[in-house]
């Protein structure tokens, strides 16, 4: 594994779309994970002690899709460093 | 041949359904589904919200081209195609305007209506698109995902 830095974990980019997107309040992060968050699942339980935003947009879980690396994700997927890891509201488009 | 664009511009369908059949000739029927924004009174019917003019599309660029490229793969290996385009639009749109094209080409009628209904009925449910409604008084919503939709896409298994 790559990019890892000390005891820190890996290094993923978050994008936010929709509402989601509007309630974080940027569309875009770049985080180095703390070592015990190594899952979609965890990832979440660590993003909403992030601030306010970050609370608010991941209030109802069941609301809220995953994708990792551009596929659909389960909270149990396991994260790499490098990994793109998008949050979004179920789709509406077609 | 798949064919998929995801574009702000606007599509001409007797344009694609050319590019789709050039040059071929077993070719016995082509399916195509338009999908367009329609002008309805907005999510309150009692008139205290004012009607939606226009929609923005948001998507997720990258995903979008992979999502519809594993949607017509699923189409191809159902059904024997010809080719098949899908085109969607993103951006700001208005009541009228085009949303979305799917075209499905075979040799005989069933497989080409019924793998443009699969088409349609998976792009609503597989493929990161939003639609975020406005009103005429300018607030707008994001469009919330429909049950009925994912039974559409459910009854394909």
């Amino acid at each position: 594994m790559t990019g890892q830095t000390g005891d820190a974990g890996p290094r993923l980019t978050i994008l936010y779309f929709a509402w989601l997107r509007e309630r974080v309040g940027m569309s875009e992060e770049s985080l180095l994970l703390p070592p015990d968050v190594n899952t979609v699942g965890t990832l979440v339980d660590w993003l909403v002690t992030r601030g306010p935003g970050h609370a608010a947009a991941f209030q109802n879980r069941r609301a809220i899709r995953c994708a990792v690396n551009q596929e659909f994700a389960e909270p149990s997927q396991i994260l790499a460093a490098g990994d793109e890891v998008a949050f979004f509201p179920p789709v509406t488009g077609g | 041949m798949v064919r998929i664009k995801v574009q702000s511009e606007d599509f001409d369908t007797g344009a694609e359904i050319a590019t789709l059949t050039a040059g071929r000739t077993d070719i016995g029927g082509i399916g195509c589904f338009i999908g367009t924004v329609r002008d309805h009174p907005g999510p309150v019917s009692d008139g205290s919200k004012p009607p939606v003019s226009a929609m923005t599309l948001e998507h997720y660029p990258g995903m979008t081209e992979r999502a519809i490229g594993k949607i017509t793969a699923e189409a191809e290996a159902r059904w024997a195609l010809l080719g098949c385009t899908v085109i969607h639009r993103v951006g700001r749109l208005c009541a009228g305007d085009n949303i979305v094209l799917v075209l499905a080409a075979a040799a005989h009628r069933q497989a080409a209506l019924d793998a443009t209904a699969f088409l349609i009925d998976w792009l609503k449910t597989k493929a990161p698109f939003w639609k975020r409604e406005e009103f005429e008084d300018g607030t707008g919503t994001w469009v919330d995902a429909r049950d009925d939709d994912d039974a559409a896409a459910a009854r394909w298994g």
